[in-house]
């Protein structure tokens, strides 16, 4: 393995970590789960793309966003719409009063389709725009805040209103948009039929190496120069910018690859669910995605996988079995980890990992990042009480 | 315009902007709350809508017991008193046991009141049913007021006015004439020296705490006489009382009148003329829109950065 490949995959640690990961998602799974249930993991692991996306934003870049819901919505939709389109040829519409359009459009007396479902019934032009557009929006609102300044929690709280004011457009204008129900009745993608076994097979595979692409990316990312900035702005933005680099730029790149990252989700999440709705654009899917990356471990691209397939199956489990109890369990977690184990599913295996004596260096590289950053933190916490800088920050915090 | 007369014109803002009134004292009241947690401590207390439940609650409960004993007349001014108490006990407690061990991350704050009022909706929902609820309201609360005969004004939306200009005034004596006032804003200043001249810091948190989750309890009491009481009415208003706060700039009091002003006026007489979606989508669009623009808010205090 050569020198750049190795740092990529972050060693060999990284590379078992990845190799497990791969083994589960494309072994494991596929022969362990029948197709129904097989569908829903490949239905979960298209929130890992978020919660990926999270890992780079909030676990490395320390910027909180309530509003990942957006760029998974905005993909989601943007591939509904390509699907829906093919779904409504003037020959299976002929019943509408205006053949050729979705059905929801004709519920809604609208005549003629609306000029921006156009691009949407060309596929190569729809993936474009599940590309770009998404990238843009997040270029809009990150440039609009962190050049600046706000960030932390204010800006937590913009990007979770600009989620309401989106699930709140998207059920208000439904003639446009397919209203609350969203957009349904999704069958194929240039004629292929995504609804039948092979193809969900087809889709999930694809939807695993997708997400394998973007867990490789981040990487990359992060163990880049630019990812060692990431750490230090999350750390101590100031002493960041007062280096000499200009921080707000750093801060937009990432929020843009974040939101393409989990736009790619959201198309895939159509094509695999076949429908897309306003209840995974909003606030509550947008804080749940938070809590998948949270659960996983807030720095660990891998821990984001894990903790995204943990709490689902748990929702699955328990909104079957105990629907009542769901809620109090999923409230009781967010309380847990947040409190006791801030790193989450990667943390706690970081920990102990090394006394199943199973590595022969102690740490892995999500472990190591973990436990460097925690002694940073401490040594400048220290420094900071020295010189009595700790309450100045408090206070403008 | 719109096919109305000036009259009509006229007539449609003084009853929506009164409509408007009503929603203004609920997002005051849930703002004054939020804006001494997140304004003095920091701290993003997304459990706050729940606390306003459990004041509504306590109401509509109340409102059962006074109904079987017939005290129905003046029942709702206990009601006010033990929603404030319940919700100032709980937040208490939470302070206690969760809250306080977060002051150094804020953000992890946000997401563990997320979780804690996951569970509270679901303590909600499981004590009280998922079926909506309703206080009986006093007869005298009921009628409504005609200064003309196109004008109609529900004298319920004038009660909870009045409640909630009592209770802004009572959060600014609280805040700027007494020792406690003091004390909180001198932790936040500087938590260090504070303690330093014998401040106890950690007793004024949880009492600031406890103060603003009281204060979302009556803001709970007086949501009972404008609508009725679910497991998640409190989810409805959640953002928007951050809005509210960080529009009017988190440490002024001013401001936080002005904007719950503001917003629920806009979003009142917009929802009049277009879809109510449209009116909620146009007014937190402008908010959005100007945050970008001014991200102190509108009244900031000058601050050095």
């Amino acid at each position: 393995m050569n020198a750049s490949l190795s740092k990529l995959v972050g060693g060999k640690e990284g590379l078992v970590g990845l190799a497990v990961l791969a083994a589960i998602i494309f072994v494991v799974m596929p022969l362990g789960l029948d197709i129904f249930r097989l569908n829903l993991v490949g239905k979960y692991l298209t929130y890992a793309f978020v919660a990926v996306s999270l890992v780079l934003l909030w676990g490395n870049g320390g910027i909180l966003s309530l509003g990942q819901g957006i760029f998974f919505g905005l993909g989601g939709y943007g591939m509904a719409m390509f699907m829906k389109l093919e779904a409504s040829d003037p020959i299976t519409t002929k019943i509408q009063t205006t053949p050729g359009i979705p059905d929801f459009m004709d519920w809604n007396q609208i005549t003629s389709l609306p000029w921006f479902w156009e691009p949407f019934k060309s596929l190569p032009l729809t993936i474009l725009i599940i590309l770009t557009i998404p990238a843009l929006f997040a270029y809009l609102i990150g440039f609009a805040m962190f050049k600046r300044r706000v960030g932390g929690v204010y800006f937590a709280i913009i990007t979770q209103a600009i989620a309401l004011i989106l699930s709140i457009l998207i059920v208000g204008q439904q003639g446009f948009t397919g209203g609350v129900n969203g957009i349904t009745d999704l069958k194929t993608v240039w004629g292929w039929d995504t609804r039948n076994d092979s193809a969900k097979y087809i889709l999930y595979y694809l939807n695993g190496f997708l997400l394998f692409g973007a867990i490789l990316l981040s990487k990359y990312v992060l163990n880049s120069k630019f990812g060692m900035l990431l750490l230090a702005m999350r750390d101590k933005e100031e002493r960041v910018r007062f280096s000499g680099y200009d921080v707000s730029n750093f801060k937009i790149f990432i929020f843009c690859l974040a939101a393409m990252i989990s736009a790619v989700g959201g198309a895939m999440f159509t094509l695999q669910v076949g429908f897309m709705s306003p209840s995974f654009v909003g606030i509550v899917p947008s804080i749940e995605m938070v809590i998948f990356c949270a659960v996983g471990g807030r720095a660990s691209l891998i821990g984001a996988v894990y903790g995204t397939l943990f709490v689902n199956f748990g929702k699955t489990f328990f909104s079957e079995s105990y629907p009542e109890l769901w809620l109090f369990i999923m409230g009781g977690l967010f309380i847990a980890v947040v409190m006791f184990f801030p790193d989450g599913l990667a943390g706690v295996w970081a920990k102990y990992s090394h006394k199943l004596n199973f590595f022969k260096k102690k740490s892995s590289v999500t472990a190591s990042t973990v436990v460097v950053d925690a002694t940073k933190k401490d040594v400048s916490k220290n420094i900071a009480n020295d010189i009595g800088v700790t309450n100045i920050e408090g206070a403008k915090a | 315009m719109f096919g109305y007369s000036m009259a009509d014109i006229g007539n449609i803002m003084v009853m929506q902007g009164f409509s408007g009134l009503s929603m203004f004292t609920v997002l005051l009241l849930m703002a004054l709350g939020l804006a001494i947690i997140f304004g003095q401590m920091g701290v993003i207390n997304m459990a706050h809508g729940e606390f306003m439940t459990i004041g509504a609650y306590t109401t509509v409960m109340l409102s059962k017991v006074a109904t079987t004993y017939g005290f129905v007349n003046y029942y709702f001014v206990f009601a006010i008193i033990l929603a404030f108490i319940l919700a100032f006990a709980l937040g208490y407690f939470i302070e206690f046991i969760m809250i306080r061990h977060l002051y150094k991350r804020p953000l992890d704050t946000l997401l563990a009141t997320w979780g804690l009022s996951l569970v509270m909706q679901q303590s909600f929902r499981s004590t009280f049913g998922a079926k909506e609820v309703s206080a009986e309201l006093p007869e005298w609360m009921l009628g409504s007021f005609k200064p003309t005969p196109d004008i109609d004004i529900p004298i319920n939306g004038v009660f909870v006015m009045v409640l909630a200009l009592v209770v802004t005034a009572g959060v600014y004596m609280f805040m700027y004439r007494s020792r406690w006032g003091l004390r909180v804003r001198a932790t936040v200043q500087n938590r260090v020296m504070a303690g330093a001249v014998g401040i106890n810091t950690q007793k004024v948190d949880r009492v600031t705490f406890a103060l603003g989750c009281g204060i979302a309890g009556i803001a709970g009491a007086a949501f009972t006489t404008i609508a009725s009481t679910g497991p998640t009415t409190g989810t409805l208003y959640i953002v928007d009382s951050f809005m509210v706060v960080v529009f009017g700039g988190a440490a002024s009091l001013m401001g936080t009148i002005a904007s719950a002003f503001g917003i629920a006026q806009a979003q009142s007489i917009l929802q009049f003329f277009m879809t109510s979606s449209m009116g909620k989508v146009s007014t937190l669009l402008v908010i959005v829109g100007i945050l970008m623009m001014k991200p102190e808010g509108l009244f900031a205090s000058k601050l050095r950065k």
